[in-house]
């Protein structure tokens, strides 16, 4: 919903269509009905992203007719794709399952990652936003850590738990952190006086002052945070599982490389995609109903 | 006798590389149960500065405040504070934002029932009755000073502190708000501190005015008696010929004795 919205706003052909309704409508035959006309605004709607995809078929079809003939074609991708999604979670022994179950295994890494993330972040994030000494310490190593790339702390993880699971969740975790805490710690240092004020004066425990103005006054930046950082940790899981193997997404596609099963990789990545948008839109769903800058 | 709050040679100092910076010195005011003064000057005279060394939210380099005949020196609900920009918590509804207070203040003392009560009590003292589940986000600046008055109200203070409460409003919601507070103080008899920058405001709702010199090193250049009658009516006090007297002389003081250091 948010994102059919998102297309809506960002649509420039669709805005001017908002202003006949203030003229009069239908009596002056020179003003076009479609502003009032719900079909022809569906069609205006609709239409940008329908040119969008028709362009991409087009690509598509030239790049896996004439510049790369091992590429599989939309035709084949979408039988591929039927059959894959035909039946989702199947399995055949540990090594062959359907790619609803690859999908569920790689959302409970994610999942499990990005809750460390969150548990130790937002504290981590107010320990940094409020104390000047903490921020001090912490600052440099979140600057040096933040830019590695993800796959840097594979071996690291792979050394300190010497399993493969717990690796990729210590690759997400350590990935979708920074957000969380940068996110929090911004959100803190940009609490107005007033509100702390207003703690001092009711003479709040730093505890009560801690639940019942810090927590809440940083919200919508925590839930920022919490999802950016979801969207990395869902980009990150991917390319982990690729090298660590085992039952997800990421693994997977390197299977199907392996089998040069070429379509059945594009319709992974299309079910990357479109999980990618849920989680997002997920995301959106929590952050409206508890960021109070949103009602 | 003491008065009832007394500001005892109060001044604030700061440590600076050229020396020390007075920025405050020698405040002394005593203030009587159920007094309204405000307190008038112009920009970084420092007259915030006093009502945040008596709310305790500023320490005085020397001197102190004694209120009831008790030291204060720092921020406690018996001086409760009306901030300029209102400082509502966005996330808590316009009844919420009351019973934090109530909740943290009359917690031991009354009873649920009656802490519900006392929040919508005070909700309709200042007109807000109806708009108790509304976030602050949805009501207007008005409202909100009205939501942030409501919130210093029911913490039931020994002194109001009000800083510039209206300087962010337009003329029109200035003036309802103004005559609430008139009625407010009327019925309850607060003992109110008001900051402000508004000759008008000053005198149609003080019993005294503190007039303040400007800083550096700014203290209080005199203090006048408005001698009208209450209740006040700002249309019958417009042609007042008294009223006007008053409003001269602080006028004559700021604009005269004290101009401005920023518009010389």
């Amino acid at each position: 919903m948010a994102i059919k919205d998102e297309i809506v706003a960002d649509n420039p052909s669709v805005k001017p269509e908002a202003e006949p309704t203030y003229q009069k409508g239908g009596t002056d035959p020179s003003v076009p009905e479609s502003g009032v006309n719900p079909f022809a605004r569906l069609i205006q709607i609709v239409t940008p992203p329908l040119v969008t995809l028709v362009v991409v078929m087009m690509a598509w079809i030239f790049i896996s007719t004439i510049v790369a003939p091992d590429i599989p074609g939309p035709q084949a991708t979408f039988e591929q794709a039927r059959e894959i999604l035909a039946d989702p979670f199947y399995t055949y022994g540990p090594n062959d399952m359907g790619i609803g179950w690859q999908v569920f295994y790689s959302l409970g890494r994610v999942l499990a990652g990005f809750a460390l993330a969150v548990l130790v972040g937002v504290p981590l994030g107010f320990l940094v936003g409020t104390s000047r000494i903490m921020h001090r310490a912490l600052s440099p190593l979140i600057q040096i850590l933040k830019p590695v790339s993800p796959l840097a702390w594979l071996p690291i993880g792979l050394l300190l738990f010497e399993a493969v699971n717990p690796s990729a969740i210590f690759v997400i975790f350590i990935t979708s952190i920074w957000p969380i805490i940068l996110n929090t710690a911004t959100g803190v240092k940009a609490i107005p006086g007033d509100y702390m004020n207003v703690a001092r004066v009711l003479n709040l425990s730093p505890m009560e002052t801690a639940v019942k103005i810090l927590l809440p006054a940083t919200r919508p930046h925590i839930l920022t945070g919490m999802r950016l950082s979801l969207g990395i940790a869902w980009m990150v899981i991917v390319a982990a599982e690729m090298l660590t193997g085992g039952v997800g997404i990421g693994f997977y596609v390197w299977d199907e490389w392996n089998n040069l099963n070429v379509a059945s990789i594009i319709v992974a990545i299309l079910v990357i995609g479109v999980v990618g948008i849920v989680l997002e839109a997920i995301m959106n769903l929590v952050q409206s109903r508890f960021d109070y800058n949103q009602r | 006798m003491t008065p009832y709050l007394s500001i005892e040679d109060v001044g604030i100092t700061f440590p600076t590389p050229d020396g020390p910076f007075v920025a405050l010195r020698d405040i002394r005011l005593g203030i009587e149960k159920g007094e309204f003064v405000s307190i008038i000057g112009h920009s970084g005279c420092g007259k915030s500065t006093i009502m945040n060394i008596i709310g305790g939210l500023a320490q005085a380099s020397i001197g102190g405040v004694v209120l009831d005949n008790r030291e204060v020196n720092e921020p406690g609900p018996d001086r409760a504070i009306v901030f300029q920009n209102h400082s509502l918590l966005p996330w808590l509804t316009v009844y919420k934002n009351v019973a934090i207070a109530v909740d943290k203040v009359f917690g031991d003392l009354k009873s649920k029932k009656e802490r519900d009560d006392w929040v919508r009590h005070n909700l309709r003292l200042v007109h807000m009755d109806h708009a108790m589940e509304k976030r602050p986000g949805e009501i207007s600046g008005g409202m909100k000073q009205r939501v942030g008055i409501a919130r210093a109200l029911a913490m039931e203070p020994k002194v109001l502190l009000m800083d510039e409460p209206f300087g962010a409003l337009d003329a029109l919601t200035r003036a309802h708000l103004q005559d609430s507070l008139m009625e407010i103080h009327a019925q309850l008899g607060n003992t109110v501190i008001m900051i402000t920058h508004d000759v008008d405001e000053s005198v149609l709702l003080s019993d005294r005015i503190v007039m303040m010199t400007n800083g550096p090193a700014a203290t209080i250049g005199e203090v006048m008696t408005v001698d009208l009658e209450r209740p006040r009516n700002r249309l019958e006090l417009a042609d007042n010929s008294a009223f006007n007297h008053y409003r001269a002389e602080v006028m004559r003081f700021l604009y005269e004795r004290q101009r401005n250091p920023q518009a010389a």
